[in-house]
């Protein structure tokens, strides 16, 4: 049986799906009879999932035209496919 | 004004080959396409507004500049990422005044991340916020975390490279990007805890 600090070692690379078959049954068999562990696997989980399903939010107007204008300038300073 | 062009997807490596060959527009395309994933990363990593529109510029000024010594068969995102990290990690060099900002790890004093709080948070925690709250909640977290654990969870996480892009963006190992990985969420898990716990009211 592996202790709750082993558990903790591999959460994430569990949660990445980067750990062997046999270590994933040792895991799960874990978190199946200890709440605290299976707890903080759920709740990472989650964490992971909330930034996941965060989308960067668009440019503000201004700062998509000053980017616009930059390398609009530099374009035509530099034109490409010129080096 | 660059337009992104409107006859059929091209994928980032046929751009990436116009734009080698000259097209202003398709260059323009790759901008538009990946300028506000660069621009969280960018405002993630120097947590400073003026810092992270600078280095969002520089990093499209310095793609476009370095663009003919980009290699074809490598991913022009991941490159792209590579560039940004650079350029912010620069911007927060200079504000904090400090040249030891870096990505090395920070001391260790304890053997590994005890977690303190524990609770349930049932389901979709996160929709008893509404949209704007929960964003600087998050952002909050993230902002939190040491440089090195941050930059690791932003590349993993939120641009959601794979383990080896990140090591390659960062110019880590792999085993430094998993530990760091695992560190930098169980920290965030326990900020976030006393926001989603089951029962509880922010505060
Ligand atoms: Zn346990």
């Amino acid at each position: 049986m592996l202790t709750c600090s082993e558990v903790l070692a591999e959460l994430s690379n569990y949660l990445d799906n980067e750990v062997s078959a046999e270590l994933r049954q040792g895991l799960e068999e874990h978190l199946k009879d200890c709440p605290n562990c299976w707890v903080l696997f759920d709740t990472t989980r989650k964490t992971i999932q909330i930034f996941r399903g965060t989308e960067p939010y668009p440019l503000p107007e201004g700062l998509h035209d000053k980017l616009q204008e930059a390398l609009r300038k530099r374009m035509e300073q530099d034109p490409p496919g010129q080096n | 004004m660059i337009e992104p062009q409107s006859a059929r997807i091209l994928d980032d490596a046929e751009l990436v080959h116009q734009a080698k060959e000259g097209s202003v527009e398709a260059f323009g395309e790759l901008v538009n396409r990946h300028d506000r994933k660069i621009f969280r990363l960018t405002q993630h990593i120097t947590r400073n507004r003026e810092d992270a529109e600078d280095a969002l510029q520089e990093t499209f000024l310095k793609a476009y500049s370095r663009l003919s010594q980009f290699a074809e068969n490598s991913q022009f995102y991941t490159w792209l990422v590579r560039i940004a990290v650079n350029e912010s990690l620069m911007k927060l060099r200079k504000r904090k005044g400090d040249a030891s900002v870096s990505l090395d790890d920070p001391m260790e004093t304890e053997e590994g991340f005890v977690p303190r709080e524990i609770g349930d948070w049932g389901n979709n925690p996160e929709q008893q916020y509404a949209q704007q709250e929960l964003h600087e909640i998050l952002d909050r977290a993230v902002h939190s975390l040491p440089a090195p654990f941050r930059t690791v969870f932003i590349l993993r996480d939120m641009e959601q490279l794979s383990t080896e892009e990140t090591a390659e963006a960062l110019n880590l190992s792999v085993s430094a990007v998993k530990s760091r990985l695992l560190r930098a969420r169980l920290q965030l898990r326990e900020k976030l805890n006393r926001h989603f716990q089951r029962g509880k009211l922010s505060c």
